[in-house]
């Protein structure tokens, strides 16, 4: 899959900081300089002008994220400049227009920035030659064997030549064979037969991640991508390669052959294995997950994610996740009962007696609903901290995906996690009686199974078993992000929303559907039921969160407004 | 009577002619170098200082000195394009790269006259306030980058080059660098890259112009190893003593490489524009003529990059009459003034200034197979156009040369040649494969019909199905 939206035109509107073009005609008034992969401003280019114009180039090499690499002269147009009189200003016609001197010479728009006045075609017969000229030679050493590539469906090429390219190509000659099937790292294949050498690949390893990981090696159309010699390409992010790869060349070891693309239902989510929250694609058929992508976000994760990101969805079809909801003594009493027993047990439990633990892997609208409950009860809170590794790039220490979003809604302590070795004080000098834990195992944060069994009630949701869950008086199987709705509040806190992809297993629902339940049992109060109503309520009365509702937060995410969220 | 004008190659060939400082010396060497490095500065006529650079860089300018690596592009112009106001340091880099085929005239000036190339570069840098130059010297010539290292020791070691030239305060140090071995490492993006370490992919321009940000991103000048010796020559002779050298916008010298089917190919050097292709071929001065009974066919002008001309073909150039009115001209392409101007005007160039003379003897497909395979390796391969396209016209020149060509041919390879050419590539390497291709197939159009036709019906008289179908 290519992303290929490119960042945002910021036009200030003062004139000195704008020109004017016209695109086959149509003027078009564009910023003088946008951000270029980097975020430096440079002159726009024709290809942004066009894009501006709401005109299509078609394009192989250039990507907004990457360097322009100029090279498989696609998107090759025709072009003119004002002519100008003796004393340098512009000619007109008689109308008016500008007197255009057309160059004898066509340009890349990705890389040709635009000038006041210039005139850019893309519609001539020239350019239409040049584009089936290109493709034509993009196809006459290609396999042409689209029905058993995996990109179909999402082939550039595919898509070009029917579009630009034309129907019977010339070439009669022996094909060039190069290696298929190349092993180039853990997750990554390569056929090279496929690749068109537009070089996306080479310039996102070496300039993105800075592991010039990959190279070309031989001349001419023998050209051949390679890893170097002896180095696996095993990088964090090698699976972006596969996103951008224009055609079937790179592919994913987890994802080829597992599905046609165009089956694939594709949902807005956010990752949850670190504290950036990528935003990306769920690609499920039939409430399995074959693949995440990312999604671009300029103020998050860009085009790209991590690749331990990506393939962190395969417990999500676990057989073992828990399906039922359970009430130690009487089986399966259903939700119903459960929540019943639950809130009658909450409602008598004296003040300071119930502990909260508080995964910050849960929502914002799960944690809020928790913090009301919690105050309610006057229960100690806290979350767990889960951290690990981290780069430059995109990937965090902190493991949760919610973090800030435990801190602003007041369950977890500061630091994250210091309030834990009190609640197990308080269970072992049998103060607290009553422990829920949402989303944890607990049992390897200090609050041993021993201690667990002097509780007199134990509710845990979560959505794998683990020694918590199986202490537990009261389970009641929760979701992965991928199988509910929410938002989450990233390291930067911003505020990301996320869609369910997925329906749950067996019984597990929605945490944010029970809890809502639950919380109106104990404290009696009202809530809205759905989680429009639930975030903006939540918006309304957290001081942190004011002033954002879950309509504005959009596709890509809100920080916060307030200053609260930034201390 | 058109003869030679040695003036770069005036001592070389002269015998007992050494590659030695002490030898160089003897005949005047460095006497220049000397001369420019006690310039002061002068206050022009306009009332302007002008700085002993500025003033060097106005000679060089007033020469109309042309590259002589291939373009023609006016070295005065080049340099007063070399961004000056960035702070950065300014490369100079010799491009001593000489691969374009039927060219061996660089190489002459290195092996038998080194320290005049490093006169010319000593001269250049200071014209341009450069302190570090590079000699980017083919990897298949070992021997010269041997004596190229030999002269710059020399050099150094009495007070040519390094630190405090004779005195004056002015560095310089020079480097040789031994080619990648590839073809594209002489164009000079390319070239720039492969000193960088890297594979000679030619830059996109904008926004990589040498001028402003070459090598390491800086501002560099890449001139060739003629050019830079052109440029002794200007600074000794005076800019406008110079341009009375050649023809009005062809001025000074130039070394032309004469090969192929004539009696003395070699290397000659002449005033540009005052001698014709007639002249270079069948004078006893230069080429002497072809072979006994045999008959001119083509000529390739300007390295095999360049457009053939037929024998026998006329252009029709622009010319100024007595008085002083332009007037169209029909010539006969032998009749051609050899310079930049009137070759391109004749729809080819002098390119590298490398004269290749094909007679009746050469079949003319064989000869465009020859080319077109050399320029399918050589692609680096980075632009589809030039990648694909190279190697899809070298394949069916190949295969018309093994008995398996088609009468449809001829307007196959001009189709494909077609789509390469014009601005459709980064570098002119797009330009330097199809326009063979482009003439010879078009003007020589019926030998490659008759070879197809031919292989046609030989493979129906012996039924033997061929591997490739007649027509798409
Ligand atoms: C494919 C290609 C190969 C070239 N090879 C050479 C070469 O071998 N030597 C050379 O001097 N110039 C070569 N050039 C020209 C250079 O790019 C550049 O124009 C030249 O070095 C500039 O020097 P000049 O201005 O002194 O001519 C080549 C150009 C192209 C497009
Ligand atoms: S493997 Fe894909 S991304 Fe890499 S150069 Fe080839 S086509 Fe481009
Ligand atoms: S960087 Fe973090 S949020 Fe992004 S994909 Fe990797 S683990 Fe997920
Ligand atoms: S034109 Fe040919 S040689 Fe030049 S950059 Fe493109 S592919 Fe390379
Ligand atoms: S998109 Fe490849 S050359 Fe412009």
């Amino acid at each position: 899959m290519a992303i290929t939206s490119s960042p945002t035109a910021r036009a200030t509107g003062s004139p000195a900081d704008v020109l004017t073009v016209t695109v086959n005609g149509r003027p078009i008034t564009v910023p003088r300089t946008q951000p270029d992969w980097e975020g430096r401003m440079v002159p726009t280019t024709m290809i942004q002008a066009c894009e501006a114009a709401g005109v299509t180039v078609p394009h192989y090499c250039y990507h907004p994220r990457l360097p322009v690499a100029g090279n498989c002269r696609m998107c090759l147009v025709e072009y003119g400049v004002p002519a100008l009189g003796p004393d340098r200003q512009p000619l007109r016609n008689p109308d008016g227009s500008l007197i255009i001197n057309k160059s004898p010479r066509p340009a890349i728009a990705c890389a040709t920035p635009v000038s006041a006045g210039m005139a850019i075609y893309t519609d001539t017969p020239n350019v239409k030659a040049m584009r089936e000229g290109v493709l034509e030679f993009l196809l006459i050493n290609h396999p042409l064997d689209c029905p058993i590539c995996d990109q179909a469906g999402e082939c550039k090429l595919q898509e070009y030549s029917l579009e630009y390219g034309q129907a019977a190509s010339r070439f009669v000659e022996t094909k060039v064979h190069k290696p298929k099937a190349v092993d180039l790292g853990p997750r990554i294949m390569l056929d090279d037969e496929r690749c068109i050498l537009c070089t996306r690949c080479i310039r996102f390893t070496r300039d993105v991640v800075k592991d010039d990981a990959l190279g070309i090696v031989n001349r001419g159309s023998y050209n051949t991508i390679a890893a170097y010699p002896g180095r696996q390409f095993d990088n964090n992010y090698t699976l972006n390669t596969v996103d951008i790869c224009p055609v079937g060349a790179l592919t994913s070891k987890d994802f080829r052959f597992k599905m046609r693309v165009w089956f694939l239902k594709e949902t807005k989510s956010v990752c949850t294995s670190c504290a950036r929250g990528c935003n990306t694609l769920i690609g499920s058929r039939e409430n399995v997950i074959y693949r995440l992508t990312p999604r671009d976000n300029p103020e998050v994760n860009q085009s790209w994610m991590c690749d331990v990101g990506r393939l962190n969805y395969k417990w999500i079809g676990r057989e073992d996740r828990l399906r039922e909801v359970r009430a130690r003594g009487s089986g399966n009493t259903g939700w119903t009962g459960a929540l019943g027993e639950i809130a009658r047990r909450l409602r008598a439990a004296p003040q300071g007696s119930v502990a909260l633990i508080a995964s910050a892997r849960l929502t914002n609208e799960e944690l809020y609903l928790l913090g009301l409950l919690a105050r309610h009860l006057g229960a100690i809170t806290d979350s767990i901290p889960r951290t690990g590794d981290f780069d430059h790039i995109l990937v965090q220490a902190d493991k949760n995906p919610n973090s800030a979003g435990a801190r602003l809604l007041g369950l977890a302590a500061e630091p994250m996690g210091s309030r834990l070795p009190a609640i197990a004080d308080g269970i072992r000098a049998g103060a607290i009686r009553t422990l829920l834990v949402f989303g944890e195992d607990v049992t390897s944060r200090g609050v041993s199974t021993d201690l667990l069994a002097r509780l007199e009630t134990l509710v845990v949701s979560d959505v794998l078993p683990n020694p918590t869950t199986a202490a537990a008086h009261f389970l009641l199987p929760g979701c992965a992000a991928a199988e509910k709705r929410g938002s989450f509040t990233n390291f930067k806190n911003r505020v990301q929303r996320f869609q369910k992809a997925v329906e749950p297993p067996g019984d597990a629902r929605p945490e944010v559907e029970f809890l809502a339940d639950l919380v109106t049992a104990v404290t009696g109060r009202k809530l809205p039921t759905s989680i429009e109503g639930l975030f903006n309520h939540m918006a309304s009365s957290v001081p942190a969160f004011a002033g954002l509702t879950w309509a504005e937060l959009g596709d890509l995410g809100q920080p916060l407004k307030t200053e609260l969220a930034r201390t | 009577m058109p003869a030679e004008y040695r003036l770069i190659l005036k001592h070389l060939d002269e015998p007992g002619y050494e590659p030695t400082l002490a030898c160089y010396l003897r005949h005047g060497g460095y006497s220049v170098l000397r001369r420019v490095l006690a310039l002061e500065p002068r206050v022009s006529p306009e009332g302007k200082t002008l700085s002993p650079q500025e003033q060097l860089r106005q000679e060089v300018s007033l020469s109309g000195l042309r590259g002589r690596g291939g373009a023609g592009f006016s070295t005065g112009m080049k340099w007063s394009l070399v961004d000056r106001k960035s702070g950065k340091p300014i490369y100079l880099i010799c491009n001593a790269d000489e691969s374009e085929p039927g060219t061996f005239k660089d190489r002459q000036i290195i092996h038998k006259d080194p320290h005049q190339l490093l006169e010319g570069m000593v001269v250049s840098a200071y014209a341009n306030d450069v302190h570090l130059a590079y000699i980017y010297i083919r990897g298949e010539f070992p021997q010269g980058a041997k004596i190229l290292n030999q002269a710059i020791s020399e050099a150094k070691a009495a007070g040519y080059l390094g630190k405090n030239i004779l005195g004056s305060g002015y560095d310089l140090e020079i480097y040789v660098h031994r080619g990648a071995g590839a073809y594209i490492c002489g164009e000079e993006t390319g070239l720039i890259e492969s000193l960088e370490g890297k594979r000679p992919y030619p830059r996109i321009k904008p926004p990589y112009f040498p001028a402003v940000l070459g090598l390491y991103q800086c501002p560099t000048i890449v001139n060739n190893v003629e050019t830079l010796c052109a440029v002794k020559h200007v600074i000794e002779m005076g800019g406008a003593e110079y341009a009375k050298l050649g023809t009005p916008n062809n001025t000074g010298t130039r070394i032309v490489s004469l090969s192929g089917c004539v009696w003395r190919p070699g290397y000659y050097e002449i005033e540009v524009g005052k001698a014709t292709l007639r002249d270079l071929i069948f004078d006893p001065a230069f080429g002497g003529g072809l072979r006994d009974g045999r008959k001119l066919k083509a000529i390739i002008p300007g390295g095999v990059s360049a457009k053939v001309f037929k024998a026998g073909e006329k252009v029709k150039l622009k010319a100024r009459n007595a008085d002083g009115r332009e007037v169209e001209q029909e010539v006969d392409v032998l009749d051609l003034p050899y310079d930049f101007t009137s070759l391109i005007a004749a729809g080819s160039m002098s390119g590298s200034s490398a004269i290749i003379v094909l007679d009746d003897s050469v079949d003319i497909v064989e000869a465009l197979a020859n080319i077109s395979e050399f320029f399918a390796h050589e692609s680096c391969g980075q632009c589809t156009p030039c990648r694909e396209g190279s190697l899809w016209m070298a394949k069916a020149l190949h295969r018309m040369t093994h008995g398996e060509g088609r009468a449809m041919d001829a307007d196959y390879l001009a189709r494909i040649a077609d789509n390469i050419p014009g601005g459709r590539t980064i570098c002119a390497f797009g330009e330097a494969c199809s326009w063979p291709v482009q003439s010879f197939v078009a003007k020589f159009k019926e030998e490659f019909v008759a070879k197809g036709k031919a292989d046609e019906e030989r493979r129906s008289a012996s039924r033997q199905p061929a591997d490739v179908p007649s027509a798409p």
